[in-house]
């Protein structure tokens, strides 16, 4: 049923309709009317001209989670739209806005008992000259959320503003003609559309944010091998880095990409690179090498769906494992995971803050999912968080790099600094950095190295705690929104339950957990994956209540926050 | 080493002195080296015949020194020309060390430095046109020729080791 | 290894430390060692400015031996650190140390591309033709007829030509060096370290323990026949017919080196994220 906070749109089409670009900006104009939104996109295996739908969500609330349903469905064509399948869903609530030659519905959508309107893209868009049937589609769109058509013309003049006065022009009356087809459209709902938001507001993806907030965090350095879904990360990182006055370097493969932000981070710059599963399979040497010697660096992992090269276009939670446990002998090191598009900003920021502090590497688990989705949202703040590592200076007599000094920590002198000379190693080491198989040095190093994480103070940013209730719903990344619209609905139907999402997952915390458990009874475990990873991490790591239950699946399909509610509400005590 | 090409020029009073002293002190630098090596791995006999031989090479070094006088043979030195090509004169082989050798090898390596030595200024005597580069060309070689025959007496305290003299019966250490 | 020594460091001592190699003697690499302490000294650079960075394998624990900063990586990664360091750090020497099997085997994809990108640094393979750290098998240089444990009666593949592939993936200046001459190999490092770009130095370096036969190498070494080449294509037809102990400056190329531009930001911070602004 649709949430009358929030309104869902699908856009769908294929063989170079143009479907994800209309979706893109259908939430460029509603976000500048004052709608918060999510867009994400699902799209088939070719290249170029496959099926693509845009799936959108827009509220007067933060959106960090898209609904299962779709109010509105508009299908430029149904050419292979059945592959979407249970992804969009519609209802009898549904209005389905269909060209009568595009093709067989899907039977999801068929089945649904939804209100079909017929509107001829095809034959529309031949009568404009250059028209394209996705602007058409937009106009429709854009007049029943009840947007202004100069709105809608403002972002294509914006953003098609390279492509020449023909295409603006086409594609303005392509609008105009959509919005004129939806005159008169019931849309079956009433909807508060939003009041004109004052502050700033910001279109951004989640890779874009972790970029963003790498550079704020410090990242001056970035190797970069693209692979699906972080690419972007880097590609934004290429010219904003070098504005910065950093740099980035294309690496040959991930195993040049680890070793040299470790080359970088040696050399006092705090380093970066961005991977998927395979390529942090191939970087573990490496990271266990930045662990061992004490290296701060970065690797954002947009999480995909796996094992091995999986589904690369969609989302999944289960590289937690190799992410935490993955490196060969004992090597603690930072994992951490944003919660949101905007999180990831944060998170990323913190992350480097982080690294540089403990002079280790820190994993951000990312996914695809609030990677490659573009949010509207509000600006997020700035956060003072930025990267410092302890450096040794002025040194006196004979240095020792790996003598612990605070906390664990010890200062890292830089290449340039006299008096500093050391040689980093992975072989097993004394203070001084010289290798050795004795045992005193080698407990010795561990206990720094497990120490300084244990010691440190990570505040309140660990986890997200909310709620009351004697139920706990436990997740981690892109599924604590959908876990907070869960609770919310259930909290409707008069089931309180409370959200505990660790945005710290190594080293873990278990006096903060503890108490953020303190008097629940039982535990919801909600998380992407088929080996139910994070369940197994709690249990080892952590006490749990002695009632739980785990709502876990692989990708593709997102947990949505209807099957959350559900799982509450069906689990009474 | 196929014939020493790029050896340098000796034009100079100055330019052999220097020479000199680099012999002695690549000599120098080099015994110490092994004696370090026969240290690391536990070879003490070797350890003190290399310290010895390194004592006595400082010893000829620091004569030069003082022979050469108000020429600043350290400076001169490192300005000259490298050999270049070929091994300088007297350079012991490290090449030839080996972890468990014996007095006898070490004696070996140096008497072969030695003769270099010796037929370096040998060479500059009979080939120089300079009457003083001359005189002090065959004041080296005579100083050679002697440390040639001291080293032939030490080893004949040590007899030719048998022929199983590096046989280990442990096999080599793999580290990594 | 004094914190306190204001001098200008010039001498060969001053950039060794005083940690002893675990090197077996009779080992190239002691030579090696020494051509690296006499170019830096050469060179007149404060040892705190020289980074020496490298693999995994016999030659790759030269690092510690000197009194200069170091990085003893992973297997075969030595040229992506050097090359993370070099770009964030350009006022820095970097040389780069590995063994024909670090550098040639698992490192062979980084060399590809170490050479093509140009980045001014110098990268020294000691080549023993083996894999001596862990016990002698067969390296990418070794014989095809070599017996071992690994490749009983030999491999049987043609060994690689690594001159050659540097030559082929852009490297900027390359040279072969035999250890036992200390002093030549010490100033074809000082040159190829001024060198600017990529300047690739084989060094053939004996191993004693997994390769006795290698002593020979001294007497099969000679001066390489021509003078240094700029021309690419002369220089190939050079080191694709040479025996393999040319020794000598083969090739100087004028490629210019890769060399981002860091160190001073152009914008404020808050103007990136103008991007994203509605």
């Amino acid at each position: 049923m649709a949430d009358r906070q929030s309104v869902s749109i699908a856009i769908m089409g294929s063989g170079g309709a143009g479907a994800l670009t209309a979706g893109n900006f259908l939430l460029e104009a509603a976000s500048a009317a004052g709608w918060q939104g999510l867009l994400s996109r699902t799209v088939g295996p070719q290249i170029r001209g496959g099926e693509a739908a845009a799936l959108l969500r827009l509220g007067t609330q933060p959106v960090e989670c898209l609904s299962e349903k779709f109010d509105l469905v508009v299908g430029i064509d149904w050419l292979n739209a059945h592959r979407f399948g249970a992804e969009i869903q519609a209802g009898p609530q549904t209005l389905v806005i269909s060209d009568p030659r595009g093709g067989e519905l899907p039977p999801a959508i068929a089945s649904a008992g939804a209100r079909i309107f017929e509107v001829p893209f095809k034959n529309m868009a031949k009568a404009i000259p250059n028209g394209r049937a996705n602007m058409i589609a937009l106009g429709i769109a854009g007049r029943l959320l009840g947007l202004a058509l100069d709105l809608l013309s403002k972002v294509i003049e914006k953003r098609l503003s390279d492509k020449g006065e023909d295409a603006i022009a086409a594609s303005r009356a392509g609008i105009s003609a959509g919005f004129d087809a939806a005159a008169g459209l019931d849309f079956g709902l009433r909807f508060a559309p939003p009041k004109a938001q004052s502050g700033r507001r910001w279109l951004v993806s989640g890779n874009e944010a972790a970029a963003l907030g790498a550079v704020r965090g410090g990242i001056r350095f970035a190797a970069a091998y693209p692979i699906t879904p972080a690419t972007e990360i880097l590609e934004w990182l290429a010219p904003n880095l070098a504005k910065m006055g950093g740099t980035l370097l294309q690496a040959e493969d991930e195993l040049a990409a680890i070793n040299m932000i470790i080359g970088a981070s040696f050399g006092g710059t705090p380093a970066l690179t961005a991977t998927s599963g395979p390529g942090l399979s191939l970087m573990i040497e490496a990271l266990g090498l930045a662990t061992a010697a004490e290296m701060p660096i970065v690797v954002i992992d947009v999480m995909r769906s796996g094992p091995s090269t999986g589904i690369p276009t969609k989302s999944e939670q289960a590289d937690l494992n190799i992410a935490v446990y993955g490196f060969h002998g004992d090597a603690p090191h930072l994992v951490v995971a944003p919660q949101s598009i905007g999180d990831c900003l944060f998170t990323t920021q913190w992350a480097t803050y982080l690294a540089e502090a403990l002079q280790t590497p820190a994993i951000v688990l990312s996914d695809q999912f609030i990677g490659q989705a573009r949010a509207a949202i509000e600006r997020p703040a700035d956060v003072a968080f930025i990267g410092q590592r302890l450096k040794a200076t002025d040194i006196a007599g004979a240095y020792k790099r790996y003598a612990a000094a605070v906390n664990g920590i010890s200062p890292m002198a830089i290449p340039g600094t006299r008096g500093g000379q050391y040689t980093a190693d992975g072989l097993t080491h004394t203070e001084r950095g010289t290798p050795t198989s004795g045992e005193a040095d080698h407990a010795a190093q561990l206990d720094k190295r497990r120490d300084k994480l244990e010691r440190f103070n990570f505040g309140d940013h660990w986890a997200t705690c909310e709620g009351t209730g004697d139920l706990a719903v436990i997740t981690w990344g892109s599924l604590t929104g959908a876990a907070r619209e869960g609770i919310e609905h259930a909290a409707r139907d008069g089931v309180e339950a409370s959200l505990l999402a660790p945005r710290l997952l190594s080293p873990v915390q278990p006096e903060r957990f503890a108490r953020a458990l303190e008097g629940r009874k039982r535990a919801l475990i909600v998380e992407q994956s088929h080996g139910a990873q994070f369940y197994r991490y709690l249990r080892a790591h952590y006490d749990l209540p002695d009632e739980v239950r785990v709502l876990n699946r692989p990708g593709p399909l997102p947990i949505r926050s209807s099957e959350v509610h559900r799982a509450i509400t069906e689990w009474r005590s | 080493m196929n014939g020493a090409v790029g050896v340098p020029k000796i034009t100079s009073l100055a330019d052999l002195f220097a020479v000199a002293y680099r012999i002695e002190a690549d000599a120098v630098e080099r015994y110490e080296l092994l004696a370090d090596q026969m240290e690391t791995h536990n070879n003490p006999e070797l350890v003190a015949v290399f310290r010895d031989l390194c004592r006595a090479e400082k010893i000829h070094r620091d004569e030069i020194q003082r022979l050469a006088g108000d020429i600043d043979v350290v400076t001169h030195a490192r300005q000259l020309p490298c050999w270049g090509r070929g091994d300088s004169p007297e350079e012991v082989d490290l090449g030839a060390a080996h972890y468990m050798m014996t007095p006898w090898h070490a004696l070996q390596m140096a008497l072969e430095g030695e003769k270099r030595a010796l037929d370096f200024f040998t060479s500059v005597m009979e080939t120089t046109e300079d009457s003083q580069v001359k005189r002090l060309a065959e004041e080296f070689a005579e100083e050679e020729a002697e440390h040639v025959n001291l080293v032939h007496r030490l080893l004949r305290r040590y007899p030719q080791p048998a022929a199983s003299w590096s046989s280990d019966p442990d096999p080599p250490i793999a580290q990594e | 290894m004094s914190g306190l020594d204001t001098r200008l460091a010039c001498k060969p001592a001053d950039y060794k430390s005083d940690i002893k190699p675990i090197w077996c003697p009779g080992c190239g690499d002691y030579h090696v060692l020494m051509s690296f302490t006499r170019a830096f000294a050469e060179l007149g650079l404060p040892p705190e400015q020289i980074v020496v960075v490298s693999g995994i394998g016999c030659s790759s624990r030269i690092p510690a031996y000197t009194n200069c900063y170091g990085f003893h990586g992973v297997h075969g990664r030595s040229l992506a650190l050097a090359a993370g360091l070099k770009v964030t750090r350009p006022e820095l020497t970097v040389v780069v140390a590995s063994g024909d099997g670090d550098g040639y085997s698992i490192g062979g994809n980084h060399f590809l591309h170490a050479c093509r990108r140009n980045i001014d640094m110098t990268y020294v393979v000691m080549d023993n033709r083996v894999y001596g750290m862990t016990k002698g098998q067969p390296s990418p240089t070794t014989e095809p007829d070599f017996d071992t444990a690994l490749s009983p009666g030999g491999t049987g593949l043609r060994p690689f030509h690594p001159l050659v592939i540097a030559l082929a993936s852009g490297a900027n200046f390359i040279a072969r060096c035999f250890s036992g001459e200390p002093n030549a190999t010490a100033s074809v490092l000082v040159e190829a370290i001024r060198h600017p770009g990529f300047s690739f130095v084989e060094i053939l370096s004996p191993c004693v323990t997994f390769r006795p036969d290698e002593s020979e190498w001294k007497h099969l070494v000679h001066p390489a026949p021509v003078a240094a080449t700029s021309d690419p294509g002369k220089a190939a037809r050079r080191i694709m017919t040479d025996d393999g102990f040319n020794i000598g400056v083969l090739y100087r190329g004028d490629r210019k080196p890769y060399a981002p531009q860091v160190g001073r930001p152009s914008v404020e911070l808050s103007e990136l994220e103008k991007d994203f602004e509605l």
